[in-house]
């Protein structure tokens, strides 16, 4: 206390948190709320209308089937990539380094609007080969799951990497010297120091994923029903003068997302502690 | 033979670490690596268990030709610097891994553990985690766990590298006693000349990638090879064109011995029993000469003084015979 004390005068350290706290309540808190406020304006009367109508079911549905899919799918390649990353040397590294962080910096809809010009079904470049087979993939499920896998390709890795780095490679070669195979040594040494990164970033990975709209507007081809998800059927409904069923979908997303971060927060103070 | 390392090269980019090392460690005996920070001592270590790659060169471990076996097959223990403790498990756990991975039955796991936490004093701490050790508790539970696989070669990498000076000469001492108690092959890497010559039986000088001795450390001490084994086993002191020990410098006040070299004190520094003074002389600017509180009686800076190599000093030339060749 003493010493920010020192540091500004107490007119200036009031100041500057009314700022803060303003500004994240103007752009983030305030809105946010507005939601839930619309959605519960007669109780729960909206919120069981809207879990009544089958389209937000379905998309509630299909939205938990693609978030979860890139999920894991990010998980299983997100761990990978960071040991590549972190725990060998080898040609392109860097490149595959800036890859990764692509999704973070390309458009959602540019990520859509790729993946449609490659895998459509008509003139895709590797399109009408999967259709052949058998395999829709644009205006279906699995190029959905694509999209969002991309989108949040990223957040695990960059969780991770971080972690790896710092516990170093000492423990995993005491490991192998040990008698310990490569498998053996992941799951028994590597995995339980990275638990809690991995978790965290698997939160947030779910949080973006439920929450993707840019891209899987333009894969899914948005067909009630079939391929809508939850965010499609936000905006659909809102423009169709559904407001109260758009505002209580849209509070179900917010209430889910606010709820990892919630999740996430309770995590932290453990991750710091092991 | 132990341990046969033949034509080992190492490179880093354009970094030669070792550079064609030679080197039997014989059976059963405690060996040191000594030299100077990016010697390339720990890159030879890290070749011998596994957990780097020479580009050229061959190591065998009893008679087993190890060169292209991965670190979990070469039965070796390894100690690291920064103990590279399990820090998920518990201490017993950690003493526990090697012998969970072979698969061995539990009841011999645990009085294997219990009897090797003994052997390190650590029967108490059992049940902590290694963030509630000391330093130098964590390294003694890191060498139970690398003695639990009975390891045929101990392999110790600057083992007390980052712990605090007293701890230090604790676990030296200790490590030569429980040396002398298990009697595996062990090979440990210091850059401390102090730890190589009290705990070693066989000492090898590495500097640049290079072999510039192996011996005894007496034998390393009282014949070193060259200018640069003598100046890193203690401190030296050039005197007319020769490297001397300061301790091995006589000085008398006046010119009686012939060679002595004539020079006037500049400092006089007192550490304890010890005096350290310094003499200018027309060839050195300062020579260091150490001796005792009773024999820097009366002496003063300015005064003039000769100097002399005791008789039976070792001394070697400043200018190393490499060097004139090149």
């Amino acid at each position: 206390m003493a010493n920010s004390q020192l540091r500004e005068p107490v007119g200036v350290q009031w100041g500057l948190r009314l700022l803060a706290i303003g500004y994240v309540f103007m752009l983030v808190a305030w809105p946010t709320s507005l939601i839930a406020k619309y959605t519960f304006a007669d109780g729960f009367t909206t919120l069981r209308t809207a879990l009544e109508d089958p389209v937000v079911l379905n998309s509630l549905k299909l939205t938990a089937i693609v978030a979860l899919s890139a999920v894991v799918i990010n998980t299983v390649f997100g761990v990978g990539i960071s040991l590549l990353l972190t725990r060998y040397e080898f040609r392109g590294k860097r490149l595959l380094s800036a890859l990764i962080d692509i999704p973070m910096s390309v458009s959602p809809i540019v990520v859509g609007l790729a993946l449609v010009l490659v895998y459509n079904g008509r003139f895709g470049w590797f399109g009408p080969t999967l259709e052949g087979a058998g395999l829709q993939v644009i205006f279906a499920t699995p190029g959905m799951i694509m999209a969002t896998a991309f989108v949040a390709l990223p957040l695990v890795i960059r969780e991770v990497v971080p972690v790896l780095l710092e516990i170093g490679d000492d423990q995993e070669w005491a490991a192998r010297s040990l008698g310990a195979n490569a498998w053996q040594t992941f799951r028994r040494i590597t995995l339980p120091s990275i638990k809690w990164a991995v978790v965290y970033g698997v939160v947030l990975s779910l949080a973006r994923s439920i929450g993707e709209f840019g891209a899987v507007k333009v894969v899914s081809g948005n067909i009630e029903n079939q391929t809508q998800t939850a965010t499609l059927v936000v905006e659909q409904k809102y423009q169709n003068f559904e407001q109260t069923t758009s505002y209580a979908t849209a509070f179900i997303l917010a209430f889910v997302a606010i709820l990892c971060i919630v999740i996430v927060s309770l995590l932290r103070p453990k991750e710091q502690l092991s | 033979m132990s341990i046969e390392i033949s034509r080992v090269g190492k490179k880093f980019g354009d970094f030669v670490a070792l550079d064609d090392i030679n080197l039997s460690i014989p059976a059963g005996e405690l060996t040191a690596l000594l030299g100077p920070s990016g010697g390339g001592k720990s890159t030879l270590l890290r070749i011998i268990a596994g957990l780097e790659s020479a580009d050229t060169g061959s190591v065998s471990i009893e008679g087993v030709v190890a060169t292209h076996l991965p670190a979990q097959k070469r039965n070796v223990g390894f100690v690291f610097q920064h103990y590279a403790a399990f820090k998920h498990m518990s201490v017993a756990k950690n003493v526990a891994f090697g012998l969970e991975i072979r698969k061995r039955p539990k009841q011999e796991v645990k009085d294997r553990v219990a009897e090797l936490l003994d052997l390190v004093h650590l029967s108490q701490f059992a049940h902590r985690l290694p963030a509630q050790l000391s330093g130098g508790q964590r390294q003694r539970m890191a060498l139970a766990r690398a003695l639990a696989v009975e390891p045929t070669v101990l392999l110790l990498d600057e083992p007390f590298g980052a712990l605090d000076a007293k701890v230090r000469k604790e676990l030296r001492e200790w490590l030569r006693r429980l040396h002398d108690e298990v009697h595996v092959t062990t090979v440990f890497v210091t850059h401390d000349q102090e730890e190589a010559l009290e705990v070693a039986d066989q000492i090898v000088v590495i500097n640049e990638g290079r072999i510039e001795q192996i011996g005894s450390p007496d034998s390393l001490y009282d014949r070193p090879a060259n200018d640069f084994v003598m100046s890193f086993l203690g401190p030296v002191t050039s005197l007319a064109g020769r490297l001397v020990r300061p301790h091995d410098i006589d000085l008398a006040e006046r010119d009686g011995v012939l060679g002595s070299v004539p020079g006037v004190i500049t400092r006089i520094q007192r550490v304890g029993f010890e005096v350290r003074i310094g003499v200018r002389t027309d060839e050195d600017p300062e020579v260091t000469v150490t001796m005792t509180k009773t024999h820097a009686r009366g002496l003063e800076r300015g005064s003039k003084v000769w100097l002399v190599p005791t008789p039976g000093a070792i001394t070697v030339p400043t200018m190393p015979p490499r060097a004139l060749s090149a």
